[in-house]
């Protein structure tokens, strides 16, 4: 898309093979940037999560308690929006939150690959939710999980409409939860390009573009702060969104 | 008109969607800070709620740069 210019905002979501592992059937396999870095990612929090709690001392020092502290937050996430019945769940809950949070905060490192701005990584992690949900529905209460979709209360002649409009609503849930985490890093990411972009074209026009420069790079500081509030911020609404469904899971019918 | 013109302007027309989201999120955040100044103990405990609100309004609009991505890329 960036004709014309010199820089290209989209060059940082590429993919790129570091090892190529054949092509079985003809679909092509291979070790990616993205990839690597998910293992960069699951690392560092089994790392920092294991190192952090090794002590296990009553009065928790600073690691410790950054641990403790994402554990409470969770639990209390999870508490709050799907009961203590849902806590079950949480170690699902907590994965994905870790997870989604770390890979926003290593995409914010400069040069670094952001893994939620693929669609297909952040499908993946909905899907995982949205099946969680189906399957645990009806394991555990059968066809009763269908109530999920008659809302009670509703006049009879309006019932197959509401029913058509729980449906709609049921489905949409995993495109637009992968699609949220997915535009947002996207959108966020280009727009700091895009200004980073304008410091070098102005820079590279003389004297007089060196103090016109400072207008697009105040703009990108503004924005570094902007994105890392909404590398947590998407984090935290990717795992409460999860609790609202799984919540679904366990209480069917309104 | 290009087909290549029209492309551009339907993408640019689908962005206007997220304008529109953007007022449904500040309806949402305007709301809760006015309802928090008045009961700031009961704030706490909406806090999750008012995000939900937002994360929803919010998606709608992705929607909207969704169909402007696919004409941009794919179409």
């Amino acid at each position: 898309m960036a004709s014309g210019s010199v820089i290209d905002p989209i060059h940082q979501f590429q993919i790129i093979d570091i090892v190529q592992l054949g092509a079985p059937g003809g679909v092509h396999i291979s070790f990616t940037n993205s990839a690597a870095f998910m293992f960069g990612i699951v690392a560092v929090v089994f790392f920092f999560l294991t190192y952090a709690t090794r002590g296990r001392t009553l009065v928790p020092g600073r690691l410790q308690s950054l641990a403790e502290l994402s554990y409470e937050f969770v639990a209390s996430t999870v508490r709050g929006s799907a009961g203590n019945e849902g806590m079950k769940f949480f170690p699902l809950v907590f994965s994905l939150f870790i997870f989604v949070l770390t890979a926003n905060f290593v995409g914010m490192i400069p040069y670094a690959f952001t893994v939620t701005s693929h669609l297909i990584v952040t499908a993946a992690l909905a899907l995982v939710v949205i099946l969680t949900v189906i399957i645990y529905g009806f394991v555990r209460h059968g066809t009763h999980f269908l109530h999920l979709f008659v809302p009670s209360g509703v006049p009879a002649f309006l019932l197959p409409f509401m029913v058509v409009i729980e449906l709609i609503s049921f489905l949409s849930r995993p495109i637009s939860l992968s699609l949220r985490l997915f535009a947002n890093m996207l959108a966020g990411h280009i727009a700091m390009k895009v200004f980073a972009g304008f410091i070098v074209m102005m820079t590279a026009s003389g004297a007089v573009g060196w103090f016109g420069a400072v207008l697009p790079l105040s703009m990108v500081v503004a924005l570094t702060a902007l994105e890392f509030l909404v590398a947590a911020l998407q984090a935290y609404v990717f795992a409460v969104l999860t609790c609202i469904y799984l919540n679904d899971a366990l209480h069917p019918g309104h | 008109m290009e087909a290549e013109a029209a492309k551009f302007l339907g993408a640019g027309l689908a962005t206007l969607g997220m304008g529109l989201a953007a007022i449904g999120v500040g309806t949402i955040f305007g709301n809760f800070l006015s309802g928090a100044l008045r009961n700031p103990s009961a704030a706490d405990g909406q806090f999750a709620r008012a995000f939900i609100g937002a994360a929803l309004a919010e998606g709608l609009g992705i929607f909207s740069l969704v169909v402007a991505l696919v004409l941009l890329f794919v179409v």
